[in-house]
């Protein structure tokens, strides 16, 4: 009995050092010393409190927001907005994207007209929607979903054409059909460059909704943006650009991880240092 | 079984790959086709699969004209072709998947008990080495329970010691199986190995230039008699007036 205590007990006075080894991930090391020094630099004056302020004084701007009960609904309707433009862009990319990447002869017909309004600076739509939609919601989620459409058609249509021909003839000495082609050799063959797609519209979504939210909203973090600066208080605005970032790696981070089970055959170089790290 | 009449291939860029084949396959048969590279025995192979169609001539499997792929012919081509996302399990299975689900599972088990890959069922192909990954595709095949087995050069990328490996266990599958086989290669020594008959085709236009029995089974690839069977095939592919009269 002794001897299984004193066991015991040296396993829990080994336990602890390991767990204080255990080293912070790498990427957060570059932020915490960027925080520690813009501090340091605020608090000795070195930075305007007018134009930088502390990362404390941002700090007590989040939580002032969030006491109001303002943080969430700030964040909750640009999130809505990106949701829905996001959803209705790779709705219609993932329509034309399939329809030009299968066939030919759609491609010709509608890839052409397709670049073609691609060449439009997407922002360059905001006065016609704004006629067409209003300057509520409905003009908001049409320019994101504008701006998420062009990634996620291109890289659907470049996924299915680069589908290796050789994978698909075995579909067809197997007697496959054509919609069994489709649904079992080419979706599973296309997905990785589809989640690319989709990554980079998401990418391309939270940019839109800044543009779409300065034009003109009552609520939403590009509205805490523009409301800041009329009122000459950067603490918001940089809280602002703080929540952006947040919600932004978080979405993506969903993206990928939502993704990730599909993609576990993948043999590549990324795939490797993930297993890698995995590993570790 | 398979016949081939008159069968000519005239690409749009006037090449003529293949010009008037007539070959006759019979039941249980073992038939090499061998030739350089460009001789056109890719594009004959294409034409028996059904996924390229001829300019001229045909090709029957039973009597039936081959228009597009036939569910009783078995391909195997030069690269395993797996499908990267499924394991080695869901790969087999892929050209089964419209038999239920009992029949599936035995077919299964024996396809890889019969390539010797049933410790490998759940693993993916990224994960298997070449001859392991010609294996399934081998098993792919052979789940189907094909008549007939149309093999394009399906060991030419594996190392030597692998690809006699390879050559046995194929040959032990036939034995058992009596699968009819057409089997195309530029590799000498694996055309007599394999082979009841070995055709032998030239290029430019693509013809068959001879044909040569290599004699009673099993075939030792270090006796006196198949060195000069392999000299006789090389003087048949031309190849000493090619390399300059070595």
């Amino acid at each position: 009995m002794s001897v299984s205590l004193t066991l015991a007990g040296r396993k829990e006075a080994a336990a602890p050092p390991r767990r204080a080894r255990r080293r912070l991930p790498k990427g957060w090391i570059a932020p915490l010393v960027i925080l520690v020094a813009w501090e340091i630099l605020a608090r000795a004056g070195v930075f305007k409190p007018n134009l930088m302020p502390g990362p404390t004084d941002v700090g007590g701007e989040l939580l002032y927001l969030f006491e109001r009960g303002r943080l969430f609904d700030h964040m909750g309707m640009t999130l809505w907005r990106v949701g829905g433009g996001f959803l209705a862009g790779v709705a219609a990319a993932t329509l034309f994207g399939a329809l030009t990447g299968y066939s030919r002869t759609t491609r010709e017909l509608l890839d052409p007209t397709i670049q073609a309004l691609k060449a439009v600076p997407s922002l360059a739509w905001v006065p016609l929607f704004i006629l067409w939609f209003g300057i509520f919601e409905a003009s908001k989620v049409a320019l994101i979903a504008v701006g998420v459409f062009f990634p996620v058609y291109l890289s659907l249509m470049s996924g299915i054409q680069d589908v290796d021909r050789k994978l698909v003839e075995v579909g067809e000495v197997l007697g496959l059909g054509r919609f069994e082609i489709v649904w079992r050799i080419l979706v599973p063959a296309t997905l990785p460059s589809y989640l690319v797609g989709l990554r980079a519209g998401l990418a391309l979504g939270w940019m839109f909704v800044i543009a779409a939210e300065l034009m003109g909203a009552s609520k939403g973090l590009g509205f805490l943006m523009f409301d800041g600066q009329m009122t000459g208080r950067p603490a918001q605005i940089i809280a602002a650009l703080i929540l952006f970032a947040v919600l932004g790696k978080l979405t993506d981070a969903a993206l990928t991880l939502a993704a990730r089970p599909l993609l576990a055959w993948q043999d590549s170089f990324g795939t490797m240092t993930e297993r890698a790290d995995a590993a570790r | 079984m398979l016949h081939v009449e008159r069968l000519t291939r005239r690409f749009p860029n006037g090449v003529v790959a293949l010009d008037g084949i007539d070959l006759s396959v019979g039941e249980g048969e073992i038939v090499s086709v061998l030739g350089t590279s460009g001789c056109g025995k890719s594009t004959l192979l294409r034409l028996l699969m059904g996924l390229d169609a001829p300019s001229a001539g045909r090709v029957t499997v039973d009597g039936v004209p081959v228009t597009g792929p036939v569910p009783s012919v078995g391909v195997i081509f030069q690269e395993p072709r797996l499908m990267p996302w499924l394991s080695v399990a869901d790969n087999v299975r892929f050209g089964i998947a419209k038999l239920d689900r009992t029949e599936r599972e035995a077919r299964l088990a024996e396809a890889l008990e019969l390539v010797g890959l049933t410790e490998f069922a759940d693993a993916y192909p990224r994960e298997l080495s070449g001859g392991m990954a010609q294996r399934v595709a081998i098993a792919r095949a052979l789940v189907r329970r094909p008549s007939i087995l149309l093999l394009d050069e399906p060991f030419s990328a594996l190392d030597n010691f692998t690809r006699i490996a390879l050559q046995d266990h194929l040959l032990r599958i036939w034995a058992a199986q009596r699968i009819t086989m057409v089997f195309v290669t530029h590799d000498i020594e694996e055309a007599l190995t394999l082979g009841d008959r070995v055709i032998v085709m030239r290029g430019s236009p693509g013809r068959i230039h001879r044909e040569i029995l290599p004699g009673p089974r099993p075939r030792l690839r270090n006796t006196l008699a198949f060195h000069t069977l392999k000299d006789e095939v090389a003087t048949a592919l031309n190849l000493f007036e090619d390399a300059g009269g070595i």
